[in-house]
């Protein structure tokens, strides 16, 4: 493939191709800094690809239009950044209850309140916690790179039919600004859209009429109220939650020899990649370990590799992912941790000086 | 599409006179003696047999008395968050313009949590159809104050009455539709007797025709009655209805696109 | 050319930082690089100074945002005054001239004090100045084939205004010569 195949294009920017490349019919949203490339472009290809596009009249009516998209079976997509994705809880909550799959992108922002646009990842415990109210759990994705934009677009829309669960995008505003060069090719193993109205070919409403004049009429719903219905509902979603565990993905960067490992996710794990290679060519035994799924969480993994190692759990929040670090390594390796301040963009070089305080401090 | 109550049916020599129609079950509701949902539910399943389209149809159900409007049409549905329906209804068009679709929301989930979902969707001609009922209380949670409230009415959360300066005045929705542009079809009946009643079937199929053709949002509010809310026997709350809330709500046509 | 650069463009918001920042990466990838492009949003207000960072690198890119950048573009004064201070030891800044007081200019940098306005003006146009700087810039650090970035601009003018290439070409030039 020759250099002209790559293309110069925003996180944002991959998002949009992404999405209608993996087969989106409809998008629904409402314009936010950091992620408004996403419907500006999406306005002209989802039309152009024969679907739905429709700016709602605020974050609340874009995932319950989304709600009703994805309950048809169909591909669709909501995009948003941290207070519009607040509103939306209610939604997803409505969309996990009742096994209703559908993307919905997060280009976050500083916060709590109206923060700013800068970079962050205080958004963590709300993507992975579930978010709305009651118990759910969202399939949490965190791109690095802009061709990762691309990519988890397939993959999250694979998972949204394949758990019939709402998938979440976890970015933020670098990921989301930044240019990179993108290979508009569908990932290896990427499933095909026609593959999706199949999965939901049991379950999706349509008019009882498209299986047959005599066919019991379906119906999508999270209400339970009949003695032990709701019980019996979120044993299902727990079932669920569990088999989900397999879809844990991640990455890692000379883990093998390592003394100490630095976990980090999204654009942070990009940074501090560099400042671990700085001290690698210094002769410094660091490793990279980046959560690619957030959730499920990659504990499996993390413990695979927690024996004579220490951690640093580097994140752009006041401390969430170590919660899930320590979780995951319960007890068996000491972990640290080092917060970067939401809304600072930091370099590689103000990451070396934690790193190897870390590296010399005692467990 | 249960016919259990068996009950019901015709039992030795007795002829049956009256039958519901394929698109309503007979499963016996939950709602209160004299409360008019059951008059609503039978009108719009009338109208979906007539039209043929019950088959295509999809139910968007909203929050309050009338979330399990589900458990009685024989139609797909799908539940919506309190006051989103007509968000919801929108995906469901828009994802599957093949299919008629319409939502049944009271007075609290379209008049007031849900009015921004509702003004929008109508304004932006969205090819759906809201059944509106109102009977200016909220029902399910216990009588409450619902934006359609009439002036000096009482309830459990207005127990002086309903105050222009502390509340504000009844929200006349089938008024405000009429004005969007996106909108096709804006009327509103009542249910309270049987010329209503008859009236009222006009209007749900003029709602749904004008969907069915495409023209644009169809609403149609029908005024209802809550003899347990409104503390009335069902004969006392139809003569509320007439002498009370058609006073501020008038019935009527307000916007027929098919008809300009 | 080296395996890796990276700069840091700043200036009035106008000046043309992001259009020569969005040339650079272009080239750059064009080249067989692995690029990066990221504009930063501070808290600098609307026609206040905007940057960008681009990264050019023969290896995947890691962080893509630099505080102590191997190279600089400032445009104007507040530009200088804000990452003078930051930049590598071994590093070099073009700094334009036509709005830049040399007494502003560190010794201790290297530096290539260009009066880009000017030149741009002289070429009929102020608005190349930025074309100019990047022209400068090249020739400086060895990053990329004059020509290469030139080529580019084909990808990175919309088609609405091609007939300005041939001019924005001459700018570079004008540039590369200079320095």
């Amino acid at each position: 493939m020759s250099e002209t195949d790559r293309v110069l294009i925003k996180g944002n920017e991959a998002v949009a191709f992404g999405a209608v490349d993996a087969g989106c019919r409809c998008y629904f949203g409402y314009p936010i800094t950091p992620q408004n490339e996403v419907p500006e472009l999406l306005s002209s290809l989802i039309p152009e690809n024969g679907g739905a596009f429709v700016q709602a009249e605020s974050e609340v009516g874009a995932i319950n239009m989304l709600l009703g998209a994805g309950a048809c079976g169909v591909a669709a997509m909501t995009s948003s950044s941290s207070c519009g994705i607040s509103l939306m809880q209610e939604g997803i909550s409505y969309m996990a209850g009742s096994h209703i799959p559908g993307v919905i992108i997060n280009m976050s922002r500083g916060g709590p309140g109206l923060g700013d646009i800068g970079p962050s990842q205080g958004d963590y415990f709300q993507a992975v916690k579930g978010g709305g109210h009651g118990d759910h759990r969202n399939l949490v994705l965190a791109p690095s790179l802009a061709q990762e934009c691309y990519d988890f677009m397939f993959r999250a829309f694979a998972l949204a039919f394949a758990w019939q669960n709402p998938v979440m995008i976890l970015g933020d505003a670098i990921v989301a600004q930044i240019k990179e060069p993108v290979r508009r090719v569908p990932p290896a193993g990427a499933h095909k859209p026609k593959d999706m109205s199949d999965l939901a070919r049991d379950w999706r409403i349509e008019g009882f009429g498209g299986r047959g004049q005599n066919a019991v009429p379906r119906l999508l719903k999270s209400v339970y109220l009949a003695e032990g219905a709701l019980a019996e509902r979120n044993r299902l979603l727990l079932q669920k939650y569990t088999d989900m565990r397999r879809e844990a993905l991640f990455d890692s960067e000379y883990t093998d020899d390592a003394e100490l490992v630095v976990v980090a996710f999204g654009s942070i794990a990009r940074i501090a990649r560099s400042a671990v290679r700085r001290l690698r060519d210094e002769g410094r035994k660091v490793g990279l370990f980046r959560p690619v799924s957030l959730y499920p969480f990659p504990e499996e993994a993390l413990r695979l590799c927690a024996t004579g190692r220490r951690f640093l759990v580097i994140e752009q929040n006041t401390g969430q992912m170590v919660e899930d670090v320590r979780l995951a390594l319960n007890g068996v390796s000491s972990v640290l941790w080092h917060g970067v301040m939401p809304g600072l963009f930091i370099g590689a070089g103000e990451l070396i000086d934690p790193i190897l305080q870390a590296v010399k401090e005692k467990s | 599409m249960s016919r259990t109550d068996k009950c019901l049916r015709p039992q030795n020599d007795e002829k049956l006179v009256f039958d519901v129609n394929s698109v309503l079950n007979e499963r016996v509701t939950h709602y209160c003696p004299g409360c008019h949902h059951g008059i609503a539910h039978r009108l719009v399943s009338e109208v979906l047999h007539e039209l043929g389209v019950a088959d295509k149809t999809i139910l968007v159900a909203s929050v309050g008395c009338a979330a399990f409007t589900y458990d009685y049409f024989n139609v797909d549905s799908v539940e919506a968050p309190h006051g989103r329906a007509c968000a919801v209804a929108t995906g469901v068009r828009r994802a599957r313009p093949d299919t008629v679709v319409f939502t049944y929301q009271g007075d609290g989930d379209m008049a007031a949590i849900g009015i921004g979902e509702s003004l929008h969707a109508a304004n932006r001609g969205e090819k759906i159809t809201a059944v509106f009922i109102n009977n200016t209380v909220y029902g399910m949670t216990g009588g409450q104050m619902a934006p359609t409230t009439l002036l000096g009415q009482k309830t459990t959360t207005s127990k002086q009455g309903r105050s222009l300066s502390n509340e504000g005045g009844p929200i006349r929705l089938a008024e405000i539709m009429a004005q969007l542009q996106g909108v096709a079809y804006s009327a509103r009946y009542a249910l309270d007797s049987v010329k209503h009643v008859r009236e009222a079937k006009k209007a749900v199929r003029g709602a749904f025709d004008a969907q069915i053709a495409g023209l644009g949002f169809s609403f149609v509010e029908l005024l209802s009655g809550c003899p347990t809310n409104w503390n009335l026997d069902p004969v006392a709350a139809n003569k509320r209805i007439a002498n009370d809330m058609i006073p501020v709500f008038p019935l009527g046509v307000f916007k027929d696109v098919a008809d300009e | 050319m080296p395996e890796y650069q990276d700069v840091i463009i700043a200036g009035f918001g106008g000046q043309g930082v992001m259009i020569i920042g969005n040339l650079l990466a272009q080239a750059g990838l064009e080249q067989g690089f692995e690029v990066s492009f990221i504009p930063v949003y501070g808290a600098e207000m609307r026609g206040g100074t905007a940057n960008c960072t681009v990264v050019l690198d023969t290896r995947p890119i890691g962080s893509p945002i630099v505080r102590e950048p191997l190279s600089t573009i400032v445009l104007n004064e507040p530009s200088l005054t804000k990452f003078q201070p930051c930049l590598d030891k071994k590093g070099v800044q073009i700094v334009n001239a036509s709005l830049i007081d040399k007494s502003l200019v560190s010794r201790e940098v290297n530096s290539v004090y260009i009066p880009a306005n000017d030149i741009a003006h002289r070429l009929g146009n102020v608005r190349l100045a930025s074309m100019v700087a990047l022209g400068a810039w090249l020739q400086a650090t060895d990053a990329l084939p004059l020509k290469a970035v030139q080529e580019a601009l084909n990808r990175v003018v919309s088609a609405h205004y091609a007939k300005l290439i041939p001019v924005n070409s001459s700018a570079l030039e004008a540039g590369w010569n200079f320095a």
